[in-house]
């Protein structure tokens, strides 16, 4: 068994090599030269070995380590998918007690009929840009859009448009990535950009409460979400009773395992969790930001609640863990904050980068109804102040240096 | 003093040296390589054809004459190798089969005054041992040292053991520490490895400073201990120099003799059965390799596989190399579900956890040269830090160099490192930058601009 796979491998390798001329860079196809890298090197780790400098290596590199983040965000898109499917039927029925375990298979095969094209049209279209991109500028196709291609479907309403999805991730590699260089030198996270694109360029499709169900017919049914009830709340019709009354229509279990609409990678905690133990346990992800975006937010969500029943605002009166839990915030702590290019570098730096993420984000959805998910323009705005933050760390290294000099 | 550092990583290879010394075979021809001299350039003295005794000088440095380099065995000069530009990139000598020296008388250096010690290290042609921080180049005899260090052991893979190395020539290694402290105004530092018992030569030692440090490589790395115990500012210099070289300035000293005779260690995976050997400096790789070695497509390395040079079996050993490493190359692409980079990975060592051997922290392994990817932009944050005890941020010093910005290197301490110091961040780096090679350009323009 073993040994018909080596020898099939072998037959690849020597199939490969017999191309290499045709797509060498002065060869027939050589425009394709790095399209052909691409996928060579998807298949076979290069034979390059070391020319200066150190003459071994670690055996990591940025494809594992993209292909991790990925792997963590898998139980984020099953759930997603089955989430979907449920609450298509949900909406369908106007049974809003519909039992999470009825028609289970016909949700997930819903799910995945909703779902997948979308992550299909993120992964073609933006790995498309790339390869233009790389062709054109004649550089090798860089593992980042690994990540961002799964990223961008999940945080995406199902009901936004396939046109959209792939408008978007062309805005985003596009402005976002490749006009600052390509994957290492971009300032604002790739898919929040795309997803920043249709927030302001579509709102309607956006937000609301008609697009986080799949096939909505049942008329005047409001499939609000927790931060669209909320902002209702600070607006002059509002969709519930108070602070207690949306507690009562969302639970902290049903945010905590998903059980809610939503984007179709955000809902569930409980997922997003299982991704941020594979980081944390492999070190892909920043232990760091996580949980100093977590606590910030937390800290935001007490100090209003000790202000709120004093200004009788009954937004700020929502416990602040229910902040953790609803909308984007898990999502955006693990899987977008994280990003190592656009967050804070140093390790101090991270710390103030999360924690101020987590507290913008809170104060954005509490104080600004406009703008129900706060969680998104928190961590765009973080990404633009990640090299001030940087900044001012590395300058007191500086001046400790400095200072080391005068007193020698 | 005891430093413990947290921040290294032990990069755990097969092939320790046994400590067993065999006496090197009669290698017939050595080579003085001007390129392990960064940024020298030779001024020949001698052309093909010459006979020479061990410790005739046969070229100096043009920018600095003082600095003479010698060779190690007398002959005859058969050839001067030249690569791109005419740079001499090898002096050759074909040894005598009985070693003649240039004769100078014994001397006690703690006896002589400072001048004349640094004299006599300079004319004798043992002088480029002493290599100088900042710029790691050989140190420049018209700055004044504010100190002197030596690590006495290194943490760097399958190094070889300097309390092995030195045992029983206490007596000589003093004598080069006597003539040392002549050399600065300042104190020799001597950097003892914190967490085994040390031999008499180290523990004897008097007229030093005795540092003890604890910890992972670099930790055996002299600019680590520097940066720990006295940090170098702008416009301070500190020499450094390797404790067998110490050893060899003494024997100098009290012999009268240059006598480049040393042991080095040769590890690896593909040493058949890896020991000390006892051979002059510069010797041939093959005179002592021959027959010793797995079949294979190998990789000789003169020194440790962070730092060292790549060497075929025709090359020689490196001046400043206690070490010669052999390991498999990597030449052969590895399809990435068997063997690449998606595959389980019992076989590789990463300081990530990405791979299962992060739960195996005894066991040793057998590394290639295969880079493991490809070069990309600058992505991970946070994991050079790990490996990297310095109060120094590697990355954005990295970058620095990159960009050539002067002014940000010197002030996020360009001063205090060698490219050496960088090579775990090399190592470690997951979009496979040159990094060493980065920080040696960023040394260069330092040197060019504010020197």
């Amino acid at each position: 068994m073993l040994n018909l796979k080596d020898k099939n491998v072998k037959f690849l390798e020597k199939k490969i090599k017999g191309l290499e001329p045709v797509f060498a860079k002065d060869g027939k196809l050589g425009k394709l030269h790095y399209v052909y890298d691409s996928l060579v090197t998807f298949m076979f780790t290069p034979a390059e070995t070391t020319k200066k400098g150190t003459h071994i290596r670690d055996g990591v590199d940025l494809k594992r380590t993209m292909f991790t983040v990925v792997l963590a965000l898998i139980p984020a898109l099953l759930f997603g998918m089955y989430n979907t499917g449920h609450w298509h039927m949900v909406a369908e029925s106007g049974n809003m007690s519909l039992p999470y375990w009825e028609d289970f298979g016909a949700k997930i095969i819903y799910g995945l009929i909703q779902v997948l094209p979308m992550v299909v049209v993120s992964y073609g279209v933006g790995l498309g840009v790339e390869f233009i991109f790389c062709t054109i500028k004649g550089h090798p196709i860089n593992e980042g859009f690994l990540v961002s291609g799964m990223l961008i479907p999940l945080i995406m309403p199902v009901e936004v448009p396939l046109w959209m999805v792939a408008t978007a991730t062309i805005f985003a590699v596009v402005i976002g990535k490749e006009v600052f260089g390509g994957t290492g030198m971009n300032i604002l996270n790739v898919a929040l950009t795309a997803r920043a694109f249709l927030f302001f360029a579509y709102p309607t499709s956006m937000s609301g409460d008609k697009v986080w169900m799949g096939g909505q017919e049942a008329d005047g049914f409001s499939g609000a979400t927790f931060l669209g009830d909320a902002a209702s709340l600070i607006s002059d019709s509002p969709t519930v009773d108070g602070a207690a009354g949306i507690m009562e229509k969302f639970t902290a279990a049903d945010a905590f395992f998903g059980m809610v609409p939503g984007s179709i990678g955000e809902t569930s905690v409980l997922a997003c969790l299982i991704g941020a133990a594979l980081l944390i346990i492999t070190g892909v992800g920043s232990l760091r930001i996580m949980l100093s975006f977590t606590l910030g937010g937390l800290a935001m969500g007490y100090i209003f609640n000790l202000i709120g029943p004093g200004l009788g605002n009954e937004y700020m009166q929502i416990p602040s863990y229910m902040h953790l839990l609803v909308g984007g915030f898990a999502f955006g702590a693990i899987f977008m904050a994280t990003d190592p290019v656009t967050a804070a570098q140093t390790a101090s730096g991270k710390i103030w980068y999360g924690v101020f993420g987590g507290i913008l984000a809170v104060m954005i959805r509490v104080l600004n109804p406009a703008y129900p998910e706060g969680v998104m323009l928190a961590i765009l705005f973080m990404n633009v102040m990640a090299p001030l933050i940087d900044h001012y760390v590395i300058q007191i290294n500086i001046s400790r240096r400095l200072k080391r000099l005068k007193t020698a | 003093m005891t430093v413990k550092l947290k921040k290294g990583l032990d990069i755990r290879l097969i092939g320790e040296a046994e400590k067993v010394t065999a006496n090197a075979p009669h290698s017939d021809y050595y080579a003085v390589k001007p390129a392990d001299f960064h940024g020298m350039t030779p001024k020949m003295l001698v052309k093909a054809g010459d006979k020479v005794k061990a410790g005739t000088v046969i070229f100096f440095d043009k920018y600095n004459e003082q600095i003479k380099y010698a060779s190690p065995v007398s002959g005859e000069v058969t050839e001067i190798v030249r690569g791109e530009k005419r740079r001499i990139l090898e002096v050759r000598i074909k040894a005598d089969e009985q070693i003649v020296f240039e004769s100078a008388s014994p001397a006690d250096p703690s006896s002589m005054s400072a001048e004349e010690v640094k004299q006599r290290i300079l004319d004798s042609g043992l002088w480029p041992m002493l290599k100088q921080r900042p710029l790691d180049v050989v140190a420049n005899p018209n700055n004044k040292p504010k100190a002197i260090y030596i690590s006495a052991f290194d943490s760097a893979p399958l190094a070889p053991d300097y309390d092995y190395v030195l045992h029983g020539q206490g007596a000589h290694f003093q004598k080069g520490l006597d003539a040392l402290t002549k050399l600065t105004e300042g104190k020799v530092y001597l950097g003892l490895n914190g967490s085994v018992r040390h031999d008499d030569a180290f523990t004897n030692a008097t007229g030093v400073v005795t540092n003890q440090f604890v910890g992972k490589h670099p930790v055996g790395n002299v600019g680590t201990q520097i940066h720990h115990t006295n940090p170098i500012n702008k416009n301070e210099f500190v020499w450094v120099i390797n404790p067998q070289d110490v050893m060899i300035i003494g024997r100098y000293f009290a012999e009268g003799k240059f006598d480049l005779t040393k042991l080095i260690a040769l590890t690896g995976s593909e040493v058949k059965s890896p020991k000390y050997y006892r051979v002059i400096n510069g010797a041939s790789i093959k005179s002592f390799v021959a027959g010793l070695l797995n079949e294979g497509n190998n990789r000789i390395i003169s020194g440790n596989v962070l730092t060292g040079t790549k060497v075929d079996e025709n090359g020689f050993i490196g001046f400043y190399d206690n070490h010669i490493s052999v390991i498999p190359e990597g030449n052969e692409m590895k399809f990435f579900l068997t063997k690449g980079w998606l595959s389980l990975g019992f076989d590789k060592f990463s300081n990530s956890r990405l791979f299962p051997t992060y739960l195996t922290p005894g066991k040793k392994f057998r590394l290639d040269t295969n880079t493991n990817g490809e070069e990309r932009g600058f992505v991970v944050t946070g994991e050079l830090e790990k490996v990297f005890p310095f109060d120094i941020y590697p990355m954005q010093l990295i970058k620095a160099a990159m960009t050539e910005d002067i002014d940000l290197m010197e002030n996020l301490g360009i001063y205090e490192v060698a490219p050496e110091d960088f090579a775990l961040c090399e190592y470690v780096c997951t979009s496979k930058i040159e990094i060493q090679d980065e920080i040696r350009k960023g040394l260069d323009l330092i040197q060019k601009e504010c020197f």
